[in-house]
């Protein structure tokens, strides 16, 4: 009875093998579900908001004040967000490009392999540590160069955040710049044109798509950093359109707010309205970027 | 002629100080925050409670909490990591499913981690009743770093030269076998790595814990996984913003011991990387 044996031990191995199959399926699926799983928590514990609070009230509102008057006007957060993410995108993107193109094509080696981990240092440090640091001397320092009472600024933390978003931009052009191919700057070096000339006018318009990209997902960080700007633009709900003044992010409402919710509340669940907000804004961002990337990779 | 080899001069010399600009604001942190919290450091310092409301003491609380989730986080992030990248490297056909998870990936890693956060606290606090836990924290954090290492594991698979996986096949091996016995110790180094960089991040992080596990104040050391703890970094927060008059020297030197915490993870990473290449040439 042998082969009876042997034909329990093969169908016993291809169960096996079939359970395997599904076993590691299933954790390849992980993201998919992680992401879903997230998007579903955000809809299902803002549904109580968006459903008593009037929509147009939440997007047009210019207050928010949710324990006082239980007033959730989005405009304050928004602006703070975006006027804090501009400055800070205005002062990364020509540091990051600048450092990406001098490391990815002029530095000479050495000099290269030296300066690349010291920025890729500065993508460990923990943004609460960043933003202890910026409290400490970001914030004097704007206080005393524009002579202000307080030094908890959008300008504060655009500095910070731009330092925080540096090691993305920085590490994402660089290969998108080292991603070009090297027969063209062979061709553009054999017609003529000095190093410089290619570095602008042939090696960073071929990666131009790659730095893009780049820049926008700095962006998203940027946008979705909290403890940094939680500690140093000054947690001040007003719409002002001054960066010299404190305002309150998205990601710094709800860090500080959440706290003190009731669970369940009205004000609980617009906390999770606007994480649903910031949610798809950098989904966005991240996709968008993310077909850039890609499309680098198709042209070379 | 001239005017062109100048323009190129001039650039060289710009982007040279940009970078240096960047480079000495990365060293001037570094450097500030060691001198300013070194004098902070003791034996006492990371041994001993917090006292006086914060205000005197040492962090050891805070210090074992973290250590506790990042433990929790590698248990519950690397296996399913590991196993991700390997369906995504040894399974998974080149199909439509395949694009998705991997856009997947890229967009999990882009969630702010205040969004986690808020994840964490309505789906393991409340709704699977873990309550404010090591648990709940470290699920969290394994989710924020799963990207990571996904993708770090990912990479180190792709370093498996195929010829081992068709020589494993032809001496009667099972994908299953191959991939246990032979790819995975291959790719091992990289995977930890990878992983270990990004556990030291998961260890730095604050908004994913604030509303999942960090007390504020919790000098009692855990007892069990349904415990609060307090981490360094939502305690370097407390002290920074919310304990008034809380003495500098303790402020900086709980952010260095944060630091050097996330620089060790990041050091061994890239040691393991470094032994396992040249153990690699010497073969």
């Amino acid at each position: 009875m042998l082969w009876m044996e042997k034909f329990k031990k093969s169908k016993f191995r291809i169960f096996k093998t079939f359970l395997i199959s599904k076993f590691v399926f299933i954790n390849g699926i992980i993201s998919i579900v992680v992401l879903g799983l997230i998007l579903a928590f955000l809809i299902y514990n803002s549904l109580k908001f968006f459903s008593s609070y009037p929509f147009f009230d939440f997007i047009s509102g210019t207050r928010w004040s949710p324990t006082v008057n239980e007033k959730f006007g989005f405009v304050p957060l928004m602006v703070g967000s975006l006027e804090v993410a501009f400055g800070a995108i205005l002062i990364a993107v020509p540091l990051g490009i600048g450092v990406a193109i001098y490391i990815g094509e002029l530095a000479p080696r050495l000099v290269r392999e030296t300066l690349k981990p010291i920025i890729e240092v500065l993508a460990t440090i923990p943004s609460v540590v960043l933003g202890f640091i910026g409290l400490k001397t970001v914030v004097p320092f704007v206080k005393n160069i524009f002579s202000l009472s307080i030094g908890l600024t959008a300008l504060s933390g655009s500095i910070i955040l731009a330092f925080m978003s540096l090691p993305t931009i920085i590490s994402i052009s660089e290969d998108a710049i080292n991603a070009v191919p090297n027969g063209l700057r062979n061709a553009s070096l054999a017609l003529g044109a000095n190093k410089w000339e290619t570095t602008y006018k042939i090696v960073v318009p071929t990666a131009s798509s790659g730095i893009l990209a780049a820049v926008m997902l700095g962006l998203g960080r940027i946008i979705g950093e909290t403890m940094a700007v939680l500690m140093i633009t000054g947690n001040s709900p007003r719409i002002v359109f001054s960066w010299l003044q404190p305002v309150r992010t998205i990601t710094a409402t709800i860090a500080a707010e959440m706290g003190e919710t009731v669970q369940g509340g009205l004000h609980y669940s617009a906390l999770f309205g606007i994480g649903l907000v910031l949610f798809l804004v950098t989904f966005l961002t991240n996709f968008t970027a993310d077909r850039f990337v890609n499309r680098i990779r198709n042209i070379i | 002629m001239k005017r062109k080899n100048l323009i190129q001069k001039f650039w060289n010399y710009l982007l040279l100080f940009i970078t240096l600009i960047v480079v000495v604001f990365v060293l001037g942190i570094i450097i500030y925050l060691i001198v300013k919290g070194l004098p902070a450091l003791s034996w006492e310092f990371i041994t001993q409670k917090p006292e006086a409301g914060m205000r005197g003491g040492g962090i050891f609380p805070a210090i074992l909490g973290t250590l506790y989730l990042i433990i929790g986080t590698i248990i519950f992030s690397l296996p399913v990591g590991i196993f991700a990248a390997l369906y995504l490297n040894e399974y998974a056909s080149k199909n439509r499913l395949t694009r998705i998870i991997r856009l997947s990936i890229v967009n999990v890693s882009g969630v702010p981690s205040v969004v986690f956060g808020l994840f964490g606290l309505g789906f393991f606090v409340i709704l699977l009743k873990f309550g404010k836990s090591i648990l709940a924290g470290s699920l969290t954090l394994a989710l924020l770093i799963l990207p990571v290492i996904i993708t770090a594991s990912e990479e180190a698979l792709k370093t498996v030269p195929d010829s081992y996986r068709q020589a494993s096949l032809a001496l009667g091996a099972t994908k299953w076998q191959t991939v246990i016995k032979v790819i995975l110790p291959q790719a091992l180094p990289g995977i930890v790595t990878g992983s270990v960089i990004g556990i030291g991040r998961a260890a730095g992080e604050t908004a994913p814990i604030i509303f999942t596990v960090a007390a504020f104040s919790q000098p009692n050391l855990p007892n069990s996984v349904f415990s609060q703890v307090m981490a360094l970094p939502y305690h370097l927060y407390v002290l920074a913003t919310q304990v008034p008059n809380a003495p500098e020297n303790i402020q900086w030197g709980t952010a260095l011991v944060l630091l050097l915490l996330v620089l060790f993870f990041t050091i061994a990473g890239t040691v393991i990387r470094t032994r396992a290449r040249l153990r690699k040439v010497n073969l």
